[in-house]
C-alpha cells in the first residue's frame, strides 16, 4: 500500500479536518461526529437536503454541501455507511422548519441507517423527514426479492437538482417528487481498470491483470458483471451505454450525460470516453444538452469510469443549471 | 432469578471476548461473499459494549437498551442497525421488562422465548430478510423456533437447543444464493460460501448456552 496518510485509522477524520481548513468559505464540520455543515444552515423556511455515506467516494457527499445542494452530509468509515447518531445530528442542526429530505444511496447498510434515523428524529425532535433512495446501476439486476440495484452515478445529479429545487423554495413533497423523478429517469453503469486499496485493509479488493477490465463495477470495488479483455474506447463506451439505452428508453429524449471518473483515470481519457458517449447515444436519437465530465463519485484510487445518462425535461434543466456553490461543484455564484 | 444484569453482563462479556478470536474468521467469510468488514465492525462493538459499567445500569432492560444503542452507533453498515435493533427489542420484552413484579415469580424461560421472538421479528422488519435469503436470519429465526418448542423443559434446555438450530442453520448457508445485503450483488457465485453474519449470530447463541444456561460444553 502507497498512500499519503499518516494513521490508517484516522484516514477519514485527518481528511476532514483539511476539507474545513481549506473551505471554510462554504462550509463547517462537526469533528466529533464527521458531519459536514452548509455555513448558513440552517437555512429558515427551506426544506433542508441531508445525505451521506461511505467515505473513498470524495468529492460525494461532503464536497456537494453548500448552496444550491446539500445542507449536511455524514461520513462513514471508509466503504462503511455512517451510523444513526450522525445522521440524526445533521437533521435536527439542519431542520429550516420546512422538513428534511434523506437522499440515500440504495445499499442494506445505508438504508437501515437513515431509516433508524429517521425514526430517531421525527420522535425525538419532532422532524418531517422524508427519503429518495437512488438505485441508477444497470450492472445490478433488480429484484424485488434482492437488495435491488446500486446507487452510484447519479447521486450526484439528483443532489444537485434536488438542491436546486429546495434552494428555489419548494416544500418537501415536491423536493422529493423532483429527486423520485430524477431516479426514475437516469441510469449508470461503470467500468474498472483496477481495483482500490482500503487504507485499514491494506491491499487491494480485488487485483485485475493489465489486459483485463471489470465491467458493471460498483463504487466499493463489487465485482461487476463480467471481467473481459480489455478493449479501446469506443468499445468500452459501447459496454456501457447499451446496457442503459436498454434499460430505458431513451428515443428523442434530451439527456444530461456525466462520464465520471473513479479516482485514478484522468480527464483526457475521460473526455475522450465523453465523445465515444456522445457518439452512442446521438445514434440512438437522443440529444445531450447538459454535461459534466470528472471524478465526481470515486472510489478511492480505482481506474476506471462510469456513464449516467438523465432523461431532462424543462424544469430538470432549469434546477440542473441554477447558481450552486459547493467545495465540488461551483458555478453561476 | 436467573437472567438477572449481572447474567447478560456475563453474556455479553463472553460473546466480546468469543467475536475478539473469531475476528479473522468473519472478516475471511465477508471478504469471500461481502467486503470484508463484518469481523472488524463486530469487534470494534462489542469492545465499546464490554467497556460499560455494569454499576450504571439499575435492570437488565437499561443494560440491553445501552447495548442496543451502542451497537448501533459504533458498527456501521448494516450489523450496526440489526444487531442493534435485535439488542433494543431485547431491552423492552427482557423477562420482569416493565412491570414491578419479580420475575422469579414469573416463568422466566417462556419470557426469555418472548423476548427472543421479538428480537427476531425486529431483525426482520428492520432488514426484510426472510428465512433463506442467506443473512443472520437464518441462524435467528431456526434459534428461536426451538427455544420455544423446548422451553418447557427449563433454561438450559432451551438454550442448548436454540444454539444447536442456530449452527445448523449457519451452516445451511453454505449452498444458499444471497438475495439480500452486498452478497446479493454476487448473484449464484454467493453459492458455496458460508454467511458471516449467521455466523456470528450462531455465536452469540451458543455464549448464551454458557452465561444464561449454564452449559459449560
Amino acid at each position: 500500500m502507497k498512500k499519503l496518510i499518516n494513521d490508517a485509522t484516522a484516514v477519514v477524520g485527518d481528511s476532514l479536518a483539511g476539507f474545513e481548513l481549506a473551505h471554510s468559505d462554504l462550509i463547517r464540520v462537526d469533528r466529533q461526529l464527521n458531519v459536514v455543515y452548509r455555513l448558513d444552515a440552517p437555512v429558515t423556511g427551506k426544506v433542508g437536503l441531508v445525505s451521506g455515506g461511505g467515505s473513498g467516494h470524495e468529492p460525494l457527499h461532503a464536497g456537494f454541501v453548500g448552496h444550491g445542494m446539500l445542507d449536511a452530509a455524514c461520513a462513514g468509515a471508509v466503504f462503511t455507511s455512517p451510523t444513526p447518531d450522525q445522521i440524526v445530528a445533521a437533521t435536527r442542526t439542519v431542520d429550516g422548519g420546512a422538513g428534511i429530505l434523506h437522499l440515500v444511496k440504495n445499499y442494506t447498510g445505508d438504508i437501515m441507517n437513515f431509516e433508524m434515523a429517521a425514526e430517531l428524529a421525527a420522535a425525538e425532535a419532532d422532524v418531517r423527514v422524508e427519503a429518495v433512495v437512488i438505485d441508477d446501476d444497470v450492472a445490478v439486476q433488480d429484484s424485488l426479492y434482492t437488495a435491488g440495484r446500486r446507487g452510484v452515478g447519479l447521486t450526484v445529479l439528483a443532489e444537485k437538482i434536488a438542491g436546486a429545487a429546495a434552494e428555489a423554495g419548494a416544500d418537501l413533497d415536491a423536493v422529493a417528487a423532483i429527486a423520485r423523478r430524477v431516479n426514475a429517469n437516469g441510469r449508470s453503469m461503470g467500468i474498472a481498470l483496477t481495483g482500490c486499496t482500503p487504507p485499514e485493509k491494506g491491499s487491494p479488493i480485488f487485483e485485475l491483470g493489465d489486459d483485463e477490465m471489470e465491467v458493471g463495477i460498483g463504487i466499493h470495488g463489487e465485482p461487476g458483471r463480467e471481467r473481459r479483455p480489455l478493449a479501446p474506447a469506443s468499445q468500452v463506451a459501447e459496454l456501457l451505454v447499451e446496457p442503459i439505452l436498454a434499460d430505458l428508453d431513451y428515443r428523442g429524449a434530451e439527456i444530461i450525460a456525466f462520464v465520471n471518473g473513479l479516482g485514478a483515470t484522468p480527464l483526457i481519457e475521460l473526455y475522450l470516453m465523453y465523445a465515444e458517449v456522445e457518439r452512442i447515444v446521438s445514434a440512438a436519437g437522443a440529444r445531450i444538452v447538459r454535461s459534466l465530465v470528472g471524478p465526481y463519485i470515486t472510489s478511492l484510487e480505482m481506474a476506471g469510469c462510469s456513464v449516467t445518462l438523465l432523461r431532462a425535461d424543462d424544469e430538470l434543466i432549469k434546477l440542473w443549471d441554477a447558481p450552486v456553490a459547493t467545495p465540488g461543484l461551483r458555478r453561476g455564484m | 432469578m436467573t437472567l438477572d444484569l449481572a447474567a447478560v453482563v456475563a453474556w455479553m462479556s463472553l460473546y466480546g471476548a468469543q467475536l475478539e478470536v473469531h475476528k479473522q474468521h468473519l472478516i475471511e467469510l465477508d471478504s469471500q461473499i461481502g467486503d470484508g468488514d463484518h469481523g472488524a465492525n463486530m469487534d470494534r462493538g462489542f469492545k465499546k459494549v464490554v467497556e460499560l459499567d455494569p454499576v450504571a445500569f439499575a435492570s437488565p432492560s437499561d443494560y440491553l437498551k445501552k447495548v442496543g444503542l451502542t451497537l448501533i452507533s459504533t458498527v456501521g453498515g448494516a450489523s450496526g442497525p440489526l444487531y442493534g435493533t435485535f439488542f433494543l427489542r431485547l431491552a423492552q420484552t427482557w423477562p420482569g421488562a416493565g412491570s414491578d413484579e419479580p420475575a422469579a415469580q414469573t416463568d422466566e424461560t417462556a419470557a426469555l422465548g418472548v423476548a427472543l421472538r421479538a428480537g427476531l421479528v425486529g431483525v426482520q422488519e428492520r432488514g426484510k430478510a426472510v428465512e433463506g435469503d442467506k443473512t443472520m436470519v437464518d441462524a435467528l429465526a431456526p434459534a428461536v423456533a426451538a427455544y420455544e418448542l423446548a422451553a418447557g423443559q427449563g433454561l438450559a434446555v432451551a438454550l442448548r437447543a436454540a444454539a444447536d438450530a442456530a449452527a445448523a442453520g449457519r451452516d445451511a448457508t453454505i449452498p444458499l444464493v444471497a438475495r439480500k445485503g452486498r452478497a446479493s450483488y454476487l448473484g449464484e457465485r454467493s453459492s458455496g460460501h458460508q454467511d458471516p453474519g449467521a455466523t456470528s449470530l450462531a455465536l452469540l447463541f451458543e455464549t448464551a448456552c454458557q452465561a444464561l444456561g449454564g452449559d459449560r460444553a
